[in-house]
């Protein structure tokens, strides 16, 4: 059987020190035995690893930055797609998503196919709806509370013990110990990621994460697992390892049956000291260390392919428990050639 | 005034300075101008081309090329004058 | 042949975190044209800087509101926020679109009886009437929107004294899920504040309970706090209907729902995140028609939907002083419109347009205003192309709050021009003389 030709375009390129998932998604669909795919970057900045990945990515266009707003990316994307006659878009950003939910019918008109949550289901699992989310569906949050200035966050501080989490809207967390910390943090991630600031219990215990995908009909099509055996200061995992532990698969069972959700997600839980399992964080899309799961046995970026292709997938019923990922940083070589061609023409 | 010989200057406008690393880019009437520096013709002479091609009037026109030459000497890519 | 277009020299440095002009360029498309009026020749004949309305765009806002509520639900009242946007043409257009008039003070009440409004058209809100405005709002058939208890018992007191009735209203704050909580307007739901005042109300023969007001804060983005507030208004309703046997005529959910600015905070344009009418009328009506009151008894709603109207509609054009590189290295353009002018610059990241084309290559750029005070920044960094001196540039939805909150300082105020629908040019306000910030001033004798 020959393999299926599609044009694929994918954001996320920043394969840095905390990577973004661009280039293992690539990974997993380059290694499909059903898919032909043609990858193209989708780059905010010129320094992103993945332009310069040229047995991954076979072309890269620079693009405006979400906060440009969502037609001055449509307009680029048209650009793109009257060169590349795109298939897909995979976006890999949470930044981006609002945006990218906001064009899927346009996007659809103009031929490109998606598959994402919609924007209900994206808002509702947002960090500062978190505890709204867990009374909804009967899981367990850690308390959170939404802040929008310092004092805000001291009214709410007075009420809580030290450690607490403080976590940008989009990205970024931080563990503060007393208020001066909590307050420098404060200002740190509304200066990048805006208001509000979430105020978060801390819950002790082990990190262990899932990758999930879903159809969109409350069917988990993909679930793996995995402990974080390694965390570097920016709390990414550096290395981890596969589990099995079917009360992390009931709850993703749970949360895509009751939720619908369409797409790539990735679950932050902890087990906490007293062995109950709380719910901290739902990332709306695939998260960079997916490799593993393509490692042992689910790949799941394929699978998100063939779904947003219309093909059907059945689920995935096992993968290799114990399977681990250690994570390297590689210095490639570039040409100022490359460098200058990719910062005026846009495109490389 | 001239541009420093090791500046590296490619066609569609971007600049690299090796000594320091660092690079640029330019828009066309930049690039213009930093062809004719290049080139070796004086800022009397650029002032005149540059007037003869664009709908601009003599003040504003030297305003900001004194400008941007000052941006390039900003920028270490010009040669200390002697 | 012709010359070209000049474009100012620019070299720009490369670092990290800036896009290039494949990334920004569409953004900043030049706005030679508003409404179909070329730019140039506004700032030409009306002079820089320059305050634009269209009428087209208001009339078409107030269509798309009007139309996004009437066909979830069966009577909906627009009334104008006339601290939005006073000046007397403006509001004009809204009550001829059939809006009646929200006023917070005895001097918008005048204006709006000035502007032919019936004094029962006229809702009256605010915690700062005074004892004769509440005199006359009652005498005219007005609805008083009861702020605090200190207001019910002097508005009784004058209706008792005075013999004659008055239609009110109570605005209610609440918990609606929301930070910040606007609970400085108003009598509150939770802890029984508004309940009490509402049997108060009741038992007053001279006062007539019409409705039910909130007003849950402003630049609301989310529209499942309307459904909250709206929610628990009809619940309130419900209960005066249950214990009194009596309908309120109305719920009033004030303002609040957001223009397409973006503010500053925030990451995302406020283009793509700001709610439709029709998402914020789902959540407002689908509330009032699933609550308990019975639906041949449902009240009217009424809107004091102010901004989200016309800030789209308004424009500030202004012309290029100079440019600067700070010590920093960054770009700094000086343009003839202040803070004094524009003082939504504070809490928006305004977008800005040159009039004319430009290349796309776009730098980092300061635009301060020519005030000569250190807060006179109307955006602090963004993209912009090289622009010259004498360049113009027009900044987008500026129409809510920028006139009614400007301020004389150091300069005479601008004219304000309409574009009417059949492209006219209106002057509405002539721009200020010497004589109209001096006339008032009186001199002693012996500085004579």
């Amino acid at each position: 059987m020959s393999r299926r030709k599609v044009t694929v375009a994918v954001t996320g390129l920043n394969n840095i020190d905390s990577p973004g998932p661009g280039i293992p998604v690539i990974r997993g669909i380059r290694e499909s035995a059903d898919l032909d795919a043609r990858i193209i970057g989708l780059a905010y900045e010129h320094l992103e690893p993945g332009i310069y990945m040229k047995d991954l990515v076979d072309k890269t266009y620079m693009i405006p930055y979400p906060a440009e707003g969502k037609d001055a990316l449509f307009e680029r994307l048209m650009e793109i797609h009257s060169k590349e006659a795109l298939d897909i878009i995979i976006p890999n950003f949470d930044a981006e998503l609002f945006s990218f939910i906001k064009l899927e019918k346009k996007l659809a008109e103009a031929g490109i196919k998606t598959y994402l949550p919609s924007i209900q289901q994206f808002e509702e699992r947002n960090k500062s709806n978190l505890s709204a989310y867990g009374d909804k569906y009967g899981i367990t949050v850690p308390r959170g509370t939404e802040v929008f200035s310092i004092q805000d966050m001291n009214n709410t501080l007075r009420s809580m013990n030290y450690p607490v989490m403080v976590k940008g809207k989009y990205y970024d967390a931080y563990t503060a110990h007393s208020f001066e910390q909590a307050a420098s943090y404060f200002e740190k991630l509304t200066a990048k990621w805006g208001f509000p600031v979430i105020i978060q219990e801390y819950i002790r215990g082990t990190e262990v994460n899932i990758v999930a995908l879903g159809d969109g009909e409350g069917n988990l099509i993909a679930c793996v697992p995995m402990r974080k055996q390694y965390i570097t200061d920016k709390g990414k995992a550096w290395g981890g390892i596969t589990i099995d532990d079917d009360s992390l698969h009931q709850l993703a069972r749970k949360i895509f049956s009751l939720t619908k959700w369409k797409g790539g997600m990735e679950l932050e839980l902890i087990r906490s000291s007293s062995n109950e399992l709380y719910l901290i964080e739902i990332n709306p899309r695939i998260p960079a260390w997916v490799y593993l799961a393509v490692g042992a046995g689910q790949n799941i970026p394929e699978a998100l392919v063939k779904l947003t292709l219309g093909i059907d997938v059945k689920p995935f019923t096992r993968y290799d428990v114990g399977k681990m990922f250690v994570r390297y940083s590689y210095d490639m070589i570039v040409d100022l050639e490359l460098f200058s061609r990719l910062t005026t023409t846009g495109e490389l | 005034m001239l541009i420093k010989e090791n500046i590296a200057l490619s066609e569609n406008g971007f600049v690299f300075n090796p000594s320091t690393g660092d690079s640029f880019t330019m828009n066309n009437t930049g690039k213009e101008v930093i062809m004719m520096i290049k080139e070796g013709k004086d800022l009397n002479r650029i002032t005149e081309l540059m007037a003869e091609k664009y709908d601009v009037d003599r003040n504003t026109l030297e305003r900001y090329l004194a400008d941007f030459l000052n941006d390039l000497n900003v920028y270490n890519l010009l040669e200390e004058e002697k | 042949m012709s010359k070209q277009l000049f474009e100012r020299p620019t070299i720009t440095r490369l670092t990290p975190g800036v896009p290039s002009k494949h990334g920004a360029a569409s953004v900043i498309a030049p706005m030679p044209l508003i409404d179909g009026v070329k730019v140039d020749d506004l700032i030409d004949q009306f002079g820089s800087p320059l305050y634009i309305f269209s009428e087209r765009e208001m009339r078409k806002s107030m269509e798309e509101i009007k139309r996004a509520f009437s066909v979830r639900y069966h009577k909906t009242q627009m009334a104008w926020s006339y601290k939005t946007n006073y000046l007397d043409s403006i509001c004009r257009i809204f009550h001829q679109e059939g809006s009646w008039a929200e006023v917070v003070s005895g001097f918008e009440y005048d204006k709006a009886i000035k502007n032919g409004v019936k004094g029962e058209n006229i809702i009256f809100n605010g915690p700062g009437k005074s004892a004769s405005d509440l005199e006359k709002a009652a005498r005219n058939g007005s609805f008083i929107h009861i702020d605090h208890m200190d207001e019910l018992f002097l508005l009784s007191d004058i209706c008792n004294s005075k013999e004659i009735e008055a239609r009110v209203a109570l605005r209610v704050n609440m918990d609606i899920g929301i930070n910040p909580r606007w609970d400085r307007f108003g009598l509150n739901y939770e802890n029984g504040e508004a309940w009490d005042a509402i049997n108060r109300i009741m038992i007053n023969p001279r006062l007539k309970l019409m409705g039910l007001h909130t007003h849950i804060g402003t630049y609301m983005m989310s529209t499942d706090s309307y459904r909250i507030a709206a929610t628990k208004l009809a619940d309130l309703a419900y209960n005066i209907s249950v214990k009194f046997e009596y309908y309120i005529a109305y719920i009033d959910l004030g303002g609040g729902f957001a223009s397409r600015n973006t503010l500053k905070g925030a990451y995302l344009s406020g283009e793509d995140t700001t709610p439709s009418f029709d998402e914020y009328a789902e959540a407002i009506t689908s509330a009032l028609i699933n609550s308990r009151i019975r639906p041949d008894k449902l009240p009217t709603l009424i809107l004091e939907t102010g901004r989200a109207i016309i800030d789209n509609a308004g424009y500030l054009a202004g012309t290029v002083i100079a440019n600067k590189r700070l010590s920093d290295g960054k770009r700094a353009t000086i343009i003839d419109i202040g803070v004094n002018i524009l003082f939504t610059a504070f809490w928006y990241d305004h977008k800005i347009h040159p009039v004319n084309s430009h290349s796309g290559l776009v730098e980092e750029t300061a635009i301060f205003g020519p005030l000569c005070m250190n807060i006179d920044v109307v955006r602090s960094s963004l993209m912009f192309p090289a622009l010259k001196r004498g360049d113009r540039i027009v900044i987008t939805k500026t129409g809510a709050y920028n006139i009614t909150q400007s301020q004389q300082f150091i300069n005479l105020r601008p004219a304000i021009v309409l574009i009417g629908i059949n492209r006219q040019v209106h002057v509405i306000r002539q721009a200020e003389i010497l004589d109209d910030i001096v006339k008032n001033e009186l001199i002693p004798d012996y500085l004579a």
